[in-house]
């Protein structure tokens, strides 16, 4: 079982995470830039977050064999504070690198002005860019907001095919498939959507266009709820295709659409092919996580990588 | 022993048609060459070019040639005209120049594996100076920033570009320490600095055939055979092995070392 959480907060989790969601399934993730629980005081701290969803991050993640892309936007709690405001004109520059498969997360947190203003010059941003947007709806009066967002999105340059609506639930879900854009899921361990409430959506709306993810990040969640949703639609009637779409193919084809998902995990083998031109060819263990040489950690790490044969593969 | 892979992740891809994106599952530019599923070596990997010539030392027309055997058609089309318009436009024109968006698009177009040597082309076409290496190197992701390394022992001469080494050198990312280990390194880096260089190495596991101009450096160096020597015992100590490169570097400084027994004399 191969599996892609397309809506995951890496940078709150720790490598025992890694580990467990690759012996989960799970081979791909996208990390969205977000609200880090503090809040920031100038775009500053944006660009330097930014600068570890393309660096850093995706070094981790490639050494506990995952593939890393990330969506960068100025989120929605911060779009309201005039001294994050300014990171809005540093986003082209971000916009265009290898690794970021489309804008977000963006959209309403309390519907503000700002927020309006905020989330309609991301949407162009992303057109501009040729990438499709993750738009999240709000916590607070969901409904109101879905409304609001879609509104804006149709406004916006932005086909409804390159939109992902985040966070959906039972009442927001039939108007946001009517819509046409994408639907996402965040399965949470007490809020949002449990995995129970996730299949019977699933059941009465169907895998089409459907995305689901664990939103894990430094609050209460569960970076493990791709794999236990895929095996309760398993336990519940649906088949391996199925599975596959939804936590596999789906969330490949949405952000596939930004022309930059790149699903083999290369990076690791330039620890190992040293400066060689040539790299992409094994040639053995070495290099791996930093600071413990002497056991050879990759070949460790790729070891039990190994012998975790994916569960239900 | 071969890293996990997640290529069959991307079906059909290599029976699509365009080999540069895979409509079927929107996944982008793949490589020429590569690694297969289980990690055999495939294409490139395989072919008999020797694979002596570095990202670090060779040449840009060794550089050049290199791609142009390997990219497919739109790639190399691609980057033809990314080389051209660096060439006619190397400044800086409105909010970033047009090569410095070639650069953040070389792996989507060239594939991860030759995205580097296609940056490290880009910068030569561009005649990026040591400004244009540091603005392109910090508003760069990993990749760009190895790039940006890889290319510093062409296009800088002097100690300007000095502090992007250093940079690099305090990450525990281990593709940019290797990438900061090069020529450039061997020629600027003083001898504390080169030192913990090639400690960081051993640490790390980055191989010290990375580091350029080792033997050279490396020999008589009676500081460097103490810090190796005190490192050997600490991992003795806490009944760790030492790592071979270990005593490869020391038997480098040469007659002070007793590789063998690396653990005394040298308190
Ligand atoms: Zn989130």
């Amino acid at each position: 079982m191969r599996l892609f959480d397309p809506h995951i907060h890496m940078t709150s989790r720790t490598t025992d995470d890694y580990e467990a969601m690759y012996a989960a399934g799970v081979r791909a993730v996208v990390e969205p830039s977000f609200w880090l629980g503090q809040p920031r005081t100038s775009p500053a701290s944006f660009l330097d977050y930014f600068d570890s969803l393309l660096g850093w991050e995706p070094f981790r993640a490639a050494q506990h064999g995952i593939a890393h892309h990330c969506t960068l936007a100025l989120n929605p709690k911060e779009a309201n504070d005039p001294r994050c405001v300014a990171v809005l004109d540093e986003l082209p520059r971000y916009l265009v690198k290898d690794q970021v498969v489309a804008v977000g997360e963006i959209g309403y947190d309390s519907m503000t002005p700002a927020e309006d203003t905020a989330l309609a010059a991301q949407l162009e941003l992303a057109a501009a860019h040729e990438l499709p947007a993750l738009v999240h709806t709000p916590h607070r009066d969901k409904l109101a907001g879905l409304r609001r967002t879609l509104d804006v999105v149709r406004e916006s340059a932005l086909p409804v095919d390159h939109v992902l609506i985040d966070h959906l639930n039972e009442t927001t879900v039939k108007e946001a498939k009517d819509s046409g854009c994408w639907l996402g899921f965040s399965v949470y361990p007490d809020t949002k959507m449990d995995e129970e409430r996730m299949v019977a959506i699933l059941r009465a709306y169907g895998p089409e266009r459907v995305l689901v993810n664990s939103a894990a990040d430094w609050g209460r969640s569960d970076p493990l709820k791709t794999r236990k949703v895929a095996d309760l639609m398993l336990a519940e009637g649906f088949d391996e295709d199925d599975v596959d779409r939804v936590l596999w193919r789906n969330p490949v084809a949405f952000y596939g659409r930004s022309g930059r998902l790149t699903l083999d995990v290369t990076t690791p083998d330039a620890t190992h092919e040293g400066n060689s031109i040539l790299r992409g060819a094994p040639k053995g263990p070495g290099g791996g996580p930093a600071e413990d040489p002497g056991a050879g950690p990759a070949g460790a790490v790729a070891d039990r990588h190994g012998a975790t044969a994916v569960p239900g593969a | 022993m071969t890293r996990p892979r997640t290529s069959p992740a991307t079906p059909g891809a290599d029976t699509a048609d365009d080999p540069l994106t895979d409509p079927a599952t929107g996944t982008g530019p793949r490589p020429v060459a590569g690694t297969a599923a289980d990690g055999t070596p495939t294409g490139a990997a395989t072919d008999p070019d020797p694979g002596t010539a570095t990202l670090a030392t060779a040449t840009p027309r060794e550089l050049r040639g290199h791609l142009t055997a390997r990219l497919d058609e739109p790639a190399r089309g691609w980057l033809r005209r990314a080389l051209d318009e660096a060439v006619d436009h190397p400044g800086t024109h409105g909010p970033i120049s047009v090569w410095e968006l070639r650069i953040a698009e070389a792996g989507r177009r060239c594939g991860p594996v030759h995205a580097d040597a296609a940056r490290v082309l880009i910068l030569h076409a561009a005649r990026a100076d040591a400004d244009a290496l540091s603005r392109v190197y910090y508003q760069g992701t990993g990749a760009e920033r190895r790039a940006v390394l890889y290319a510093l022992p062409h296009l800088v001469p002097g100690p300007e570009g000095l502090p992007l080494v250093e940079d690099a050198l305090r990450t525990n990312d281990t593709r940019l320490v290797t990438a900061a280990v090069g020529p450039y390194a061997a020629r600027h880096l003083d001898a504390h600095a080169w030192r913990h260089a090639v400690l960081k190495c051993l640490f790390t596991g980055v191989p010290v055939d990375a580091v350029a101009d080792l033997d050279h450096r490396a020999h008589r160096d009676t500081e460097l055979a103490r810090m190796l020597t005190d490192y050997a015992a600490e991992r003795t100590a806490a009944g760790r092995a030492v790592p071979a490169d270990l005593h490869r570097v020391l038997t480098l400084t040469d007659p002070p070392a007793t590789p063998s027994a690396p653990a005394t004399d040298h308190g």
